[in-house]
């Protein structure tokens, strides 16, 4: 799966997830500060990206992501190892 | 003292949402009961309820707000907003502000989408959201943040008498000088398979599967309870200030009596000495006589037994006044909204005496001898209401009654 797809496909989901309009959930958009997002909401956002991907994110893996670029490239390592930034 | 008075009245009902067309529909008789629509009832032994058709959490909620929050903190921000704006939205010191939202259940609905989350798919899965979205002090704390109150906040849970207790409880910290106004009222969204299953296999719910006329308190053919969901809330504020903005006030909080009745933890006490003992508080509170009561808005389930005791507990603490006092029960419309009941009834008792028109109790076809008052038949009836009872008993053995008067400088 390319890194595009990806990124789209998140930024889909956390728009569903967050409540948020889909053009404002850009790669560079902070969690916190650009999408109202607290931190139950990301551990909510995080459980729609597993069953998205069917893939398995560790509370800890999370910790550094502020952006939602961050969480697609951590959605693209769990699929291809090769792909991380 | 400080006098409390209610200034602002919300409704989220099956007969109506907002003050003038839950009013209007309950004066002409209106039935909210309905077959469930929405869930399947075809394995359940019971298919009728009073559901809230018609509403949408989001014309009262944020789309993220609603999502993380279960239907009965929607219903409750709902009434909430809706008396504050009856309320001509007062401008308060939000630290001197008090929210009481009581429920007999809580989120039910959102315990048993991720319990099911939780047996399907595992741990992993289960919403970090489930803990605030089931906990019935939820729509207490959402009402707060709504309107930015910081003041006494809190939930009562007493099951059917919880709605009462709020209004109550409320009406002391006025009087008392603890906050200078509150929101004050109970929500229920508890119209679920589990519930509707639960309360059958106690024998509470009537069998009747026509929804009209299921719900047919003091009669004798009433077989039992319709269940029923909503939220009911009042704006209650210190006399004085009420007075001062020029608004208009539909009561005076007067008095309010609280009790157990310490003997079962469903059955009412056969000859209601628990309610007898709440309705005698709440009179001497008000310091008003037995003969002051111009109107009883009853408990009056439609179950055999509360009925009975309910309307034994009227007439020891009225006296023979009781036999000429009006006494209707509106659950015959809405069917029982549980924790929500006691609040949207005392602002039915507190919109009786504003109005000078009682609500009638439907379905009132046979009497029955261990119910021998005047429940107010099938027609609303003009009353020049001073003074009005609203009852509310709770399983637990739990008794409330708001007495509502007149406004009189």
């Amino acid at each position: 799966m390319e890194i595009t797809e990806i990124q789209e496909r998140v930024s889909k989901i956390l728009a569903e997830n967050l409540s948020v309009p889909e053009e404002k959930v850009t790669p560079e958009a902070r969690f916190q500060e650009d999408l109202d997002a607290d931190s139950l909401d990301l551990v909510e956002a995080v459980l729609a990206l597993e069953e998205e991907f069917g893939v398995s994110i560790p509370e800890e893996e999370m910790e550094g992501v502020r952006t939602v670029g961050q969480a697609a490239q951590l959605v693209a390592s769990k699929l291809e190892p090769s792909t991380q930034a | 003292m400080r006098r409390v008075v209610v200034t602002g009245i919300g409704p989220v009902s099956p007969v109506g949402t907002g003050v003038e067309r839950f009013w209007r529909a309950l004066l002409e008789g209106t039935s909210g009961i309905n077959r469930i629509q929405r869930f399947d009832t075809s394995d359940l032994p019971v298919r009728i309820a009073g559901e809230v058709l018609e509403f949408s959490p989001e014309d009262w909620l944020t789309p993220k707000e609603v999502k993380r929050t279960d239907r009965a903190v929607h219903f409750a921000v709902a009434a909430s907003r809706l008396a504050w704006r009856d309320a001509g939205e007062p401008s308060v010191d939000p630290a001197r502000t008090g929210v009481i939202i009581s429920t007999g259940i809580g989120g039910l609905e959102s315990l048993l989408k991720q319990h099911r989350v939780l047996m399907e798919k595992g741990p992993d899965r289960v919403s970090p959201f489930m803990v605030p979205m089931l906990m019935p002090n939820a729509a207490a704390g959402q009402v707060a943040m709504a309107f930015g109150f910081t003041g006494p906040n809190t939930c009562i849970t007493t099951a059917c008498a919880a709605g009462s207790h709020a209004v109550g409880e409320a009406f002391r910290l006025i009087k008392y000088g603890l906050a200078d106004a509150c929101i004050a009222g109970g929500t229920e969204a508890s119209v679920l398979p589990l519930t509707i299953a639960g309360f059958a296999q106690m024998q509470a719910l009537t069998r009747n599967p026509d929804p009209e006329r299921a719900s047919r308190p003091f009669d004798k053919a009433r077989n039992g309870f319709v269940l029923s969901e909503g939220a009911g809330a009042l704006v209650l504020e210190e006399a004085e200030r009420a007075v001062a903005r020029g608004v208009r006030i539909y009561a005076e909080v007067a008095g309010y009596g609280a009790s157990a009745d310490a003997h079962h933890i469903t059955a009412p006490e056969p000859e209601g000495l628990g309610a007898i003992q709440a309705l005698q508080a709440c009179l001497a509170e008000a310091g008003e006589p037995p003969e002051a009561v111009d109107y009883v808005n009853a408990h009056g389930t439609s179950t055999p037994l509360n009925d009975a005791a309910e309307t034994k507990a009227i007439k020891k603490a009225l006296g023979d006044h009781a036999y000429r006092t009006p006494v209707s029960s509106t659950k015959s419309m809405t069917g029982h909204m549980l924790g929500a009941a006691g609040a949207i009834e005392a602002g039915i008792a507190a919109l009786a005496v504003a109005e000078g028109v009682v609500p009638p109790t439907t379905n009132y076809e046979t009497p029955d001898e261990d119910c021998d008052l005047d429940y107010v038949p099938n027609e609303s009836r003009r009353v020049d209401v001073r003074f009005a009872l609203s009852n509310a008993f709770g399983f637990g053995g739990h008794n409330a009654v708001v007495g509502l008067r007149r406004w009189s400088a």
